[in-house]
């Protein structure tokens, strides 16, 4: 190594000074090597290259499959080592039909789907989710025929317009209407086991509604014994149309359809799913628990690459959203127009034509920690089953608790979250105190009627709710 | 045979006048004139009509909206293609860092093999629409064409194969297909297939339906054969098979061909609507998912797709007919 000063007539102070330069230069770069994470290892072993790379995910045209869109566009699958194809599905029973005969990996799912698979309402499989892919996203919307009935009963606003949330108990009226002219009262959902399914039931039954039972037992899956208001299955994109049509007069569903509807002047959302029970979970990724068991890896990358999009699509205040509307306006997405998609993504829902009104938090990708899967959020979906007949027999507090934690599945979105970490990708912050949590959500509050959810005692919370089974009742 | 002078033109300078007539000028100019015209009308009919006619997706697309629509899907599929190279670049990236890190060769032979994961674009969906229809069709013409010679020679198997043929010509392509989707699920399966599912239904679906034009035209294009030629053939005692391919088929081309002629419309037809249900990404797929997503520019994007289905119906028939020309025995006879 050649000296860094003359050495021909060194003096001993002019040696030290080399040699303590030395040491520092050599000090220096040990530090910097440490910080550069290459000796750094976190204290679990990071996690193995991914088993199977080519993946095929299924989806649902609707907004909220962004989190899949940005991963496979902003590249996060390919940072993960997989390849990636995003496959639009007919509807949702072809969408699960085709993640459990391993026709899809892995899909964007229904909350209820996983659940209700496992505990075999429906095909019997066994499917698990690791991930919550958004908040709240569905509102209820009804003809103009049925809106022009329920406005004058609507308490307004100073400026005129209606005041929100608009509960059941004014469409009460119209249906006794109907119902006294011997005209069935129809509404559409997206799925027997669908979020929008539970959330159409809960409004209805808060404004003192019936909307039927099913009893499988009894063979009879319409869910429509002792209703006053008959609901039934329509795919998300075919809701307008078939609201047009007449054959509905309302429905719940997703996004874009909702806007879609005042776009096209044939319908008027009257809530949203937000102001029905605040930040409610509503989207997972569901795969299989074979193929979670035989490629474990594999699953820590996708949830990993999920993170990431989730988090992209709430960055600094939602300001990446119009680009994600960009993306999700392409035909093999969502393909609706980008006006209609932008109505309800980027910070605003508009309710009758012309009345847009704010509403930051329609979409919640990642914040409030929207991405944890939570056992209380599945207990919640369970007890609606068992509220409507789904269920048929009374089962106890630990057979809902059993079944949320074979489904949902936070064991492996804390192994990614910790890996995100690592990778310096996401903070600490931006998780939940893994340590300390107990998958139940503190109990909530802020339902349109009121009564308090805690997902610790799903029995007791059943006698609390007005309409539905409770305890031992059959039908 | 006849003592022929070397005038007389052969087979081959009959085709090459034929083929080279299609593309005189002159014969363009008159037979264009009056199509061209035609054409001119509709589309200003249509122009007017359409813009009287709103649905709740805007007023029904007229002819400028249908051409933007169609420029705008070529941009699509120029967008997709630089993604696509954008891709391979990256992967190349990829494949460097791999080998000058020395992962094993498997991972990065394995790397090499990648394709673009990414979507269908509108020529794409038309190459595999023209795929599905050829793999449907040949199937079909192998199949029919034998059993329609057969039967049409032989009176007791045409009174056996009629009945069933009757009874299962009518069958719409939307009721074989849920049967055929049951059975190449259950048959079909393999961890590595070379033919998608869809695709192996589409295809079959095509062939069950356009079998039966083919059989009964072969069939009564074989029976019809002229009795004096049938009686040359006795004369001088040919054997079976010299008899059917020098007697019966060259004969019976011509309702042979219109035979696979319909079939071949048939097939297209039925195409579009199999692939709409099984899933196919061809044109049929392409409708059923605009049709789906509803945004403002729907309309004229199907409107686009029917009109290339008509052209490339359009143009597969043309094609039939000049197979036909060349094949034919009968130069002189009027094909239309």
């Amino acid at each position: 190594m050649t000296p860094i000063l003359k050495t021909d007539n060194q003096s001993s102070i002019s040696k030290k000074y080399r040699s303590v330069l030395r040491k520092g230069i050599l000090a220096l770069s040990a530090c910097a090597l440490l910080n550069s994470g290459l000796l750094a290892q976190p204290a679990s072993a990071a996690v193995g290259e991914p088993e199977k790379e080519d993946l095929k995910f299924g989806f649902i045209k609707l907004t909220d499959m962004a989190p899949l869109a940005i991963a496979y566009e902003k590249e996060f699958f390919e940072d993960e080592g997989l390849y990636v194809s995003l496959e639009a599905q007919a509807n949702w029973k072809v969408l699960l039909d085709g993640v459990i005969d391993g026709r899809l990996d892995g899909a964007h799912m229904l909350a209820g789907q996983p659940l209700a698979a496992t505990i075999g309402y429906g095909t019997k499989a066994h499917i698990i989710t690791p991930f919550s892919m958004d908040l709240n996203g569905n509102a209820i919307t009804v003809s103009n025929e049925i809106w022009k009935q329920m406005k004058p009963n609507i308490p307004k606003l100073a400026d005129g317009r209606p005041k929100h949330p608009i509960g059941a108990q004014y469409l009460k009226p119209v249906v006794d209407k109907y119902k006294a002219e011997g005209k069935p009262f129809k509404m559409g959902m997206v799925f027997p086991v669908s979020t929008h399914n539970y959330e159409l039931r809960y409004w209805l039954a808060a404004g003192g509604l019936n909307p039927g039972y099913y009893a499988p037992e009894k063979g009879d899956t319409s869910g429509t014994l002792k209703a006053d208001v008959l609901l039934s299955v329509t795919p998300p994109p075919q809701m307008p149309s078939t609201l047009e049509a007449g054959t509905i007069y309302g429905y719940c569903v997703g996004e874009p359809w909702n806007q879609q509807a005042v776009f096209k002047g044939i319908g008027v959302p009257v809530i949203t799913d937000y102001e029905i029970w605040k930040d409610n979970p509503e989207k997972v990724f569901g795969m299989t628990k074979e193929f979670t068991d035989k490629y474990p890896n594999t699953t820590i990358h996708i949830v990993k690459a999920l993170l990431r999009a989730a988090k992209w699509l709430d960055e600094n205040n939602d300001a990446n959203r119009p680009e994600a509307v960009k993306i999700l306006a392409q035909p093999n997405y969502v393909g609706a127009d980008y006006d209609v998609i932008a109505n309800s993504m980027t910070g605003t829902f508009e309710y009758e034509k012309g009345d847009k009104r704010k509403l930051p938090d329609f979409n919640v990708f990642f914040r409030y920690y929207a991405t944890y899967p939570y056992y209380s959020d599945a207990v919640w979906y369970l007890t609606q089953m068992r509220r409507w007949g789904q269920i048929a027999e009374y089962k106890p507090d630990s057979w809902y608790m059993d079944i949320a934690k074979k489904v949902y599945r936070s064991d492996i979105y804390e192994k990614a979250a910790k890996e995100l970490i690592a990778e310096g990708k996401m903070k600490v912050s931006e998780f939940p105190n893994f340590a300390k949590e107990t998958g139940y959500r503190k109990p909530q509050t802020q339902f349109i009627d009121g009564i308090t959810y805690d997902g610790t005692q799903p029995n007791k919370y059943l006698q609390q709710l007005p309409i539905g089974l409770k305890g031992k009742d059959k039908i | 045979m006849n003592h022929t002078n070397t005038l007389t033109p052969n087979r081959f300078d009959v085709c090459m006048n034929q083929l080279l007539s299609a593309f005189d000028p002159k014969n363009w100019a008159k037979q264009m004139i009056v199509p061209i015209i035609a054409i001119l009308v509709f589309l200003m009919l249509w122009s007017a009509g359409a813009r009287q006619v709103h649905t709740s997706l805007g007023a029904f697309p007229g002819p400028t909206k249908v051409w933007e629509q169609a420029i705008a899907l070529w941009e699509e599929h120029k967008v997709e293609q630089k993604k696509a190279a954008a891709f391979y670049q990256r992967l190349q990236k990829r494949i460097d860092k791999a080998i000058a890190a020395g992962k094993p060769e498997a991972k990065i032979e394995r790397l090499r093999q990648r394709k673009y994961t990414g979507n269908e674009t509108f020529i794409d969906q038309i190459v595999t629409s023209l795929i599905t229809v050829s793999t449907g069709f040949l199937l079909a013409s192998l199949i029919a064409i034998p059993i329609g010679i057969v039967i049409g020679m032989n009176n007791t198997l045409y009174s056996a194969f009629n009945p069933i043929i009757q009874l299962l010509k009518p069958v719409s392509p939307l009721a074989w297909l849920p049967l055929v989707t049951m059975v190449v699920s259950a048959v079909y399966v393999s961890s590595d297939p070379l033919f998608s599912k869809s695709f192996l239904t589409s295809a079959i679906t095509v062939t069950l339906c356009c079998l039966w034009p083919t059989i009964i035209n072969t069939s009564v294009g074989v029976a019809g054969v002229n009795k004096d030629l049938i009686n040359v053939s006795r004369v001088l005692r040919l054997g079976w098979l010299t008899k059917t391919l020098k007697i019966v088929l060259p004969s019976s081309i011509p309702m042979m061909f219109t035979g696979l002629r319909l079939s071949l419309g048939i097939g297209w037809m039925v195409l579009i609507a199999a692939e709409m249900l099984a899933q196919n990404p061809g044109l049929g797929k392409f409708v059923w998912d605009e049709f789906q997503n509803g945004s403002s520019n729907s309309l004229a994007r199907i409107m686009v797709a029917v009109i290339v289905i008509g052209f490339i119906g359009f143009l597969l028939d043309r094609g039939m007919l000049s197979l036909q020309k060349i094949i034919s025995w009968d130069k002189h006879a009027i094909l239309r």
